[in-house]
């Protein structure tokens, strides 16, 4: 299919443009981007005057559940909720059932979501044999079936010897390997952030030592073998200060944050509110402002969401039984969008970290609109405004704290190889 | 004025006037207890059910006898927070409960927040017998009566606690209740048991030294110690803790000199308190228990919204 989007502001940072134009799309590839360009033939016309258009946007770190837990989401769901937010790739964590350590369940995830997933789904394979943390898992092999980093993410790799060999492998074998930072001795049965928030409501707290302590190792270990590494929904103010101090020493480490980071902190928690459990947990407005001024000064490479679903069973329970995590496909655009309103980034840079950035980490042929690329394309309404409803999400769960919330800004339509996947109207 | 909650799950958020109200009423109930025939038809043909997810005979004996006293019916459920794993929620047991139709559930259980759980999901009255590290709201109303009764009045009273506050519920039910009636709460203990931020719950002052939290106070509140939460991490020995802890003859004589000394119990003889102490003149702790009753009735009535006892 053919297509000509009309109008837009088109944000591409990869070329370095910001400007009304049209694109044309032919055969799935962008052909051209320019002014007053002509449909082709038989071409469908996207009008996106007043609209932003911009790289297909990436979150480079979801759940999708499957194998395994489909009962919570599944690649079907789990990438429509992504196009409904307006992504066009998935980055999806190993920690399924099985554990994607092995060929047979990533080329399961790549066959799924060739054949019936809406967006691109990148798996993500483990970092040791069934995230165990005891031995190394099949990199080389993870890799060729198609996965484009690995980590354990759900939790860390507690040796550090071990982590220091799985960074040093993965170097040889190409791949990135993503760090679920966090000290478990530190944490122990930890439900909340360790603060005020937990003194009064009598939750037992995971102190912000947890992240930190487990960053800086990570960092020092990827100083120390040279190799890249990424760090996964970082949310404290200490761990951002190692990262950006690492830096500026010029060792490889990128990180991530999620929106529910820069959105809440854990005021949240009050009223005992499971969907406001979350790992790491949700912290103070100190650690919030320095997650805004670290998107603002690039410590922060990625927005990514950590969607992480849930069925209503494993949530609706008291809070130190719920299980840690909620969505968020589909609504980090909007809450993402709020960082341009508040001025914290400029509308190029969030399209950098959610779109150009991710897709750099990675090592995956996407985020730009170059002639020639793929044509994974989202059009932005940035004026849309809309209330959070459990019933018209996309996702099979609706574990979100932002239920009944109103958000601007959504995605008008979402473009995965030139095909509309979504469109909002 | 009336008392218009549902539910008792905390002192946290009761006003002056509420938390008057509930230890004024106590007062009265106390005096129902002094009778021969210790009963009023205060709640006759109500249902209370007691429903503990944690062992403690105390607390349940005490609500027990309190609900009898004011005829309502009574059952005692005790669950194992374990069925949980099995399988079985909070949320299917609430269900369950309120099948049963009864008029107030006083709960015990494991985890802060249950009772804030339960009480969205019935519509009959939930009364909080203890919830994790959270609230005890009885205990504390009781610890305000006990001081009252000697001080004639909970205003201007400087109240020292002790010990394990962060795993303390009786703690939190204390400095909430206390302050809000314009008493002033100076905390003591390990730092390893004493919760970040905790001096913000109120006009409450943190002590590194035991000795300066008793120095002059009207009140000295010892916390227990539970051996089990102890581990080997929040202390060395029960030696050291005791030494440096523990409330003995003559660190007492820091207090005033009629200073009154409290325990929620049970005592850890020798660990929070000596001996010396806790059978001692200026210790509380039974009249504590007494005043259990009298609280308990005060708040079964208060949320059952019945009408005084006429006789
Ligand atoms: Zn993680
Ligand atoms: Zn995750």
């Amino acid at each position: 299919m053919n297509l000509l989007i009309k109008g837009g502001r088109v944000i591409d940072p990869s070329q370095g443009i910001d400007e009304v134009l049209d694109i044309v799309v032919e055969n799935g590839a962008v052909k051209e981007l320019g002014a007053g360009l002509k449909a082709p033939a038989g071409a469908e016309t996207i009008d996106a005057a007043g609209m932003i258009v911009t790289p297909g946007l990436i979150d480079m770190h979801v759940h999708l559940r499957d194998p395994g837990l489909e009962y919570k989401e599944d690649i079907i769901t789990g990438t429509k909720a992504a196009a409904a937010g307006g992504f066009t790739s998935v980055a999806c964590m190993p920690n399924t059932k099985p554990v994607n350590d092995n060929k047979a369940v990533t080329s399961y995830i790549v066959a799924k979501a060739k054949a019936e997933g809406l967006v691109n789904v990148f798996p993500v394979g483990a970092i040791t044999q069934g995230s165990k943390g005891e031995a190394l898992a099949e990199m080389g092999d993870l890799k060729e079936a198609g996965c484009v980093a690995v980590s354990d993410d759900g939790r860390p790799v507690t040796s550090s010897e071990l982590m220091r060999r799985a960074l040093e492998y993965a170097k040889g074998m190409g791949i990135m390997v993503i760090s679920h930072a966090e000290d478990l001795s530190l944490v122990g049965e930890g439900v909340m952030n360790e603060g005020f928030v937990s003194t009064e409501l009598g939750l037992k707290g995971i102190p912000w030592a947890a992240e930190d302590a487990a960053t800086a190792r990570e960092v020092y270990l990827a100083e120390f073998t040279d190799s890249p590494l990424h760090i996964a929904h970082v949310s404290t103010k200490g761990s951002l200060r190692i990262i950006r101090n690492a830096k500026t020493r010029g060792v490889k480490v990128t990180c991530e944050t999620a929106p529910h980071y820069f959105t809440l902190t854990d005021d949240a928690v009050r009223g005992y509110n499971t969907n406001a459990k979350m790992n790491p947990p949700l912290r103070t407005a100190d650690d919030m402002a320095a997650i805004k001024a670290a998107l603002a000064d690039g410590t922060i490479d990625a927005i990514a969401t950590d969607h992480a679903p849930h069925h209503l069973d494993e949530k609706d329970v008291e809070f130190n039984v719920a299980l840690n995590g909620i969505i968020g496909l589909e609504t980090s655009l909007p809450l993402s969008l709020k960082l341009v309103e508040e001025g914290v980034l400029t509308l190029p840079a969030l399209v950098e970290k959610m779109a150009c950035n991710p897709a750099k980490i990675l090592g995956i042929d996407r985020g730009t609109l170059k002639a020639g690329a793929v044509a994974d394309i989202t059009v932005i309404d940035p004026k849309a405004t809309w209330t959070v409803e459990a019933d018209r999400l996309a996702s099979k769960s609706k574990n979100s704290p932002f239920l009944g919330w109103e958000m601007k800004g959504a995605a008008a339509y979402t473009i995965v190889s030139g095909k509309v996947v979504y469109s909002r109207s | 004025m009336g008392f218009n909650h549902k539910d008792i799950i905390g002192l946290q958020g009761l006003t002056r006037e509420e938390i008057q109200l509930l230890l004024d009423t106590a007062d009265n109930m106390k005096e129902i207890s002094g009778r021969d025939i210790k009963k009023v038809p205060t709640l006759r043909g109500k249902t209370v059910v007691n429903l503990f997810f944690e062992a403690s005979t105390r607390t349940r004996t005490s609500f027990e006898i309190a609900a009898k006293r004011l005829s309502a019916d009574t059952i005692n459920i005790s669950a194992s927070t374990s069925s949980v794993t099995k399988g079985e929620t909070l949320s299917d047991t609430a269900r369950n409960i309120q099948a049963m139709k009864p008029d107030i559930i006083v709960m015990r259980h494991a985890a802060s927040g249950a009772h804030h759980y339960l009480a969205q999901r019935v519509s009959c009255s939930v009364i909080n017998a203890g919830d994790g590290a959270h609230e005890h709201p009885s205990q504390g109303l009781l610890d305000m009566l006990t001081m009252r009764q000697k001080f004639g009045a909970l205003d201007g009273l400087t109240v020292a606690i002790v010990g394990d506050i962060t795993h303390s519920r009786v703690a939190r039910s204390d400095i909430f209740g206390l302050t809000t009636m314009g008493a002033s709460v100076r905390l003591a203990g390990p730092p390893t048991m004493m919760p970040p931020g905790i001096e913000r719950l109120g006009n409450v002052t943190v002590c590194t030294d035991m000795r300066e939290a008793i120095a002059g106070a009207d009140v000295v509140m010892m916390l227990r110690i539970q051996l089990e939460r102890q581990g080997k991490t929040l202390l060395p020995t029960l030696r050291e803790y005791a030494r440096y802890y523990g409330l003995n003859p003559q660190n007492l004589k820091l207090a005033k000199p009629n200073a009154m000394v409290m325990h929620p119990g049970p005592i850890n003889r020798g660990v929070e308190l000596s001996s010396y102490v806790a059978d001692g003149d200026q210790s509380a702790i039974l009249t504590q228990v007494e005043n259990g009753v009298a609280v308990r009735m005060s708040m079964l009535y208060h949320v059952s919204g019945g009408e005084l006892p006429t006789e």
